[in-house]
Parts: C-alpha cells; structure tokens; sequence
C-alpha cells in the first residue's frame, strides 16, 4: 500500500469536515483496503467514520432507516428487515461471506466498485481506474460484464446484491455535504459510465451517506433469485429482486431489479406497467423478458446474459405469483 | 483526530496498536505480536485463512487496517485451545480428519466458532427456506454457513461432520442441562 494519514472522526461533522480537506472515507474497509493493496486506489488522506454513531437501525412512520455503518449481517439479522423487508435480507445474505457481511457496511455496500478484472490490473487499459485509457474489457473476457447501460467507454457491472434488493424496494440514501442534508432516491444513486466512467455514483465531493430509508413494507411476495458460477460466496452473473402482490389471479403491483445484467442496478419501469393487471403465464414473462432487454447487447463472453436474465425473470415472476 | 495510542486487546492482553496505519490486523498479529497461527492466504477477503474473531464475530483480518480496531477485544486460534488443551471443535476436527495440510485449518476453526454463536442467536443464511424464523441445522445450511473458508485440500466433507458433532454435542448438553 502506497502511504496515507488516517484519521478518526468521533462524530458526522468531524467526518465532513475531514471529506473538505480531501479525505476519502473509510468505514469497514471490505473493498477499499482491497483496492489499496492493489494500487487501484491510492488515497493520501483517509478518515475512519467507525466511530460517528451512524450504526443503528430505527422504525419509524416512514418506514425503516439503517445507519450508513450498519454492517449487512446486522442489517440481515434485524427481526424488522427479516419480517418486514426480507428482500433485503435475501439479497445480502446472498452475496460475500459471513466474515465480509460481519464488516461490510450499508454505506459501504453501496459505494463498493466494480470486479471488472481489468478494473483490478492496472498493467490494462481501464477508463474506470484511469480516465482515457480505453477499456481492455470490450475485446477481453467479459463474461461477467454488462449487456445494459454499457457505453463505448465502459461495460463493467455494479457487482453488488443489496443494492438491488433496495433499488426494488425504492429504498432513499440520505448524505449529510457541504451543502447541508440530501435524499437521493436509489434510482438515481448509482450512474451509468457514458463518457465517464471513473464516477460510479452521484454522490458529490465532500459527502458522505449517513443512512438508507426503506419506505413502509409493501407486504408482497419478496424473491431474490442469484444465478452464479458456485452455490454460495460468489458474485452473481445475473440477479432478480422482486416483489409482487396479487389480487384475484392478476398482478397487482410488482417491482422488479436486476444485479449484474447492467453498469448499474437496473429497474425499467416500463416492464412493471406491462405486467400490472395481467395474469401471470409464461408467454406474459416472455413479453416482459423480451421488453427488458431490447437493447440488451453482448460483447462475446457475456452473451449468454441475455437469455440467462430472461429465463430467470420467468423463474422468479413463477415463484412469486404461484401460492 | 489522530489516536496513535489506540490499543486493543488480543486473547485477553491489551497491546497498543501499530504507529503505521497500513498495517492490516493480520499482519500485525502474526508480525508485531508473533501470533502465527492465524494464516495469511490470498491476503485479499477470498480464503478466509485469517479469519479471528472481532467483539465475538468472525472477519478476514487481512482486509481490516489494525488501527480502525481501538478498544476492540480480538480472540484468535491461540485462545481457543492448545495442542495440550483442544478445544471441542478441534479435537473434533482430528477425530473425523477435517483437513489435510492444516493451513485452513485455524481460519475453519475459528469461523466455525463464531458460526456457532450466529446460529444460536438465530441468524439466517441464503439456503434457509424463511428468513424470519430460526434457522434448522442441516448440512445444506452448514455448509453455507462455512462457505468464506476455502480448503485446498477438500476436506469439507470431514469438516461438516466435525461441526456435526459439535453442535450434536451442545445439543444434548442442553437437553442434560
């Protein structure tokens, strides 16, 4: 690891006021410490926000709000998130270890980077790592890239699960910046590379997440579905986070996201209107499949998503629509 | 904000903790504190080798810098027993030959243990059918539960039945009790 100062902010104004001089910010370090390792990153300030009480999970009217260093196996644990939100228990207990869940934080989480191998090897061309370089991706083994969202710059992934399961669940990230307290709807959190890849997501300098705020359960089915190389500690290929109600044999109300398929989470609203009001059928899934992925595009290896994603909406959409 | 004398306490000694914040947890176990049984594998969160328990829950030390850990209590494999003194986990693990060269060895014993205590607070895992209830213990279940160690030589089979006993053991201990 290249050399760097560490600070220890005690409280959400010490950690601001750490971020204004330059700081990046640490919590439990899962990806980071990684990435310094490797030289992917090379921070010359970082500050510790362990110590900034943002580690509790409280109900309120609104719904739920996890404290941006709630690690996942405590956000898994909680009996509200497991009885009310299980999606989202789901979905984190689907990805990492037990020993990364017991470190990884919510704020953390979302802010993990891609695992685009050429991201990782800084002898390859990366646009993500280093702007204008080029992507060595498009040419190379890209099997576990992107087939939505992808641009000429960049086709890497948001590799995470429990982003997913929030994005379905129209979770909100709420950041404290310079400019005072923030919402930024999940939807609109992480951001696509376009021309410029080395930002993954919309937070702005200086800021820093301090809760996620699920909205009030919707009390739907809630499925998520990870297709992966191994039966567990592996990072999906494709994944499904779904929450449906039904009302007399039709679909009243679903929300659908997918890991892994996209640069980013990925919710098209598009396939849930398609879906309201309908009696589920595979030729229904088929219709949604197909709406989803009409601008879907392989770049060789990753071909198979395509028809991967389809066939495990039409798994999840069976399982969440039957009983 | 810099706490430089931060200090943590190690299988029940306090020791301050290193002047260098690059340091990794692991590193300073084994290095600066010569507690050697904790393994360095990948070194990057994939093998779990060096997992230690941190306030009774198990981490990968070797992605944990040493100085976020002030006022942590840190318990690795040399607390949980010695080759005079075994724990029930390793004599369970000799008894039904749960690994080959031994290297993954402390990192699946000292998961193992902090598995345990997961199970019996009632955490669930991406194989049990009803996140809201207590988890069954099956295989199927323990083997997700395991699933952070990796083991070269493919003794898992081995290591599932040694936790098997352990856990088979409590059981009964309780029902005793």
């Amino acid at each position: 690891m290249k050399s760097f100062t560490l600070d220890h902010a005690t409280d959400t104004d010490s950690a601001l006021s750490a971020l204004r001089g330059g700081a990046t910010t640490i919590a439990g370090g899962t990806n980071l410490v990684d990435l310094m390792k490797l030289q992917v990153e090379t921070p010359d300030r970082l500050v510790s926000i362990r110590r900034t009480g943002l580690d509790t999970i409280v109900e309120d009217q609104d719904g739920l709000r996890v404290g941006a260093l709630v690690t996942n196996a405590d956000c898994a644990a909680d009996q509200r998130v497991r009885t009310s939100w299980p999606l989202l228990a789901k979905a984190i207990l689907a990805g990492a270890s037990p020993q990364l869940r017991n470190r990884a934080t919510t704020g953390g989480n979302l802010c993990q980077r891609t695992r685009c191998g050429y991201f990782y090897d800084t002898s390859q061309a990366c646009n993500k790592r280093e702007p204008g370089s080029g992507c060595a991706a498009r040419d190379g083994f890209n099997r576990i890239h992107a087939v939505l969202g992808t641009s000429e710059a960049c086709i890497a992934t948001y590799p995470g699960d429990m982003a997913v399961a929030m994005l379905a669940l129209d979770a909100v990230v709420l950041t404290q910046g310079p400019n005072g307290a923030r919402e930024i709807p999940i939807a609109e959190f992480h951001r696509m590379p376009g021309e410029d890849p080395s930002r993954d997501n919309t937070l702005k300098p200086g800021e820093l997440i301090t809760a996620v705020r699920l909205p009030a359960p919707t009390g739907g089915v809630q499925i998520y579905r990870k297709v992966r190389d191994r039966a567990s500690y592996a990072f999906a290929l494709v994944s499904v986070a779904a929450d449906v109600s039904m009302e007399g044999g039709r679909i009243a109300r679903c929300s659908l996201a997918f890991g892994s398929l996209g640069t980013v989470p990925w919710r098209d609203r598009a396939v849930e209107e398609l879906l309201v009001g309908e009696t589920p059928s595979p030729a229904l899934y088929t219709k949604a499949a197909d709406l989803l992925l009409k601008d879907a595009r392989g770049f060789g290896h990753n071909d198979f998503k395509i028809p991967l994603a389809a066939r495990a909406l039409a798994a999840t959409l069976h399982e969440a629509t039957q009983g | 904000m810099a706490l430089p004398m931060s200090r943590a306490s190690v299988n029940g000694t306090d020791h301050a903790l290193p002047a260098d914040p690059r340091r990794t947890l692991l590193d300073w176990l084994r290095e600066d504190l010569g507690l050697t049984g904790t393994k360095k594998g990948c070194d990057h969160g994939q093998c779990g080798a060096c997992t230690v328990l941190v306030d009774g829950r198990r981490i990968n030390s070797c992605l944990s810098l040493a100085q976020l850990h002030d006022g942590d209590t840190i318990e690795t494999i040399e607390s949980i027993g010695s080759a005079d003194n075994l724990s029930p986990l390793q004599k369970a693990f000799v008894t039904h030959d749960g690994f080959q060269c031994g290297y993954c060895t402390p990192g699946q014993i000292c998961s193992a243990k902090a598995m345990m205590q997961e199970l019996s607070e009632g955490w669930a895992s991406a194989v049990s059918d009803d996140v809201t209830a207590a988890p069954d213990i099956t295989r199927e279940e323990l083997r997700e539960r395991m699933s952070g160690n990796l083991c070269r030589c493919g003794a898992y089979s081995n290591i599932i039945a040694a936790l098997e006993e352990v856990l088979a053991d409590a059981a009964s201990e309780r029902a005793d009790a």
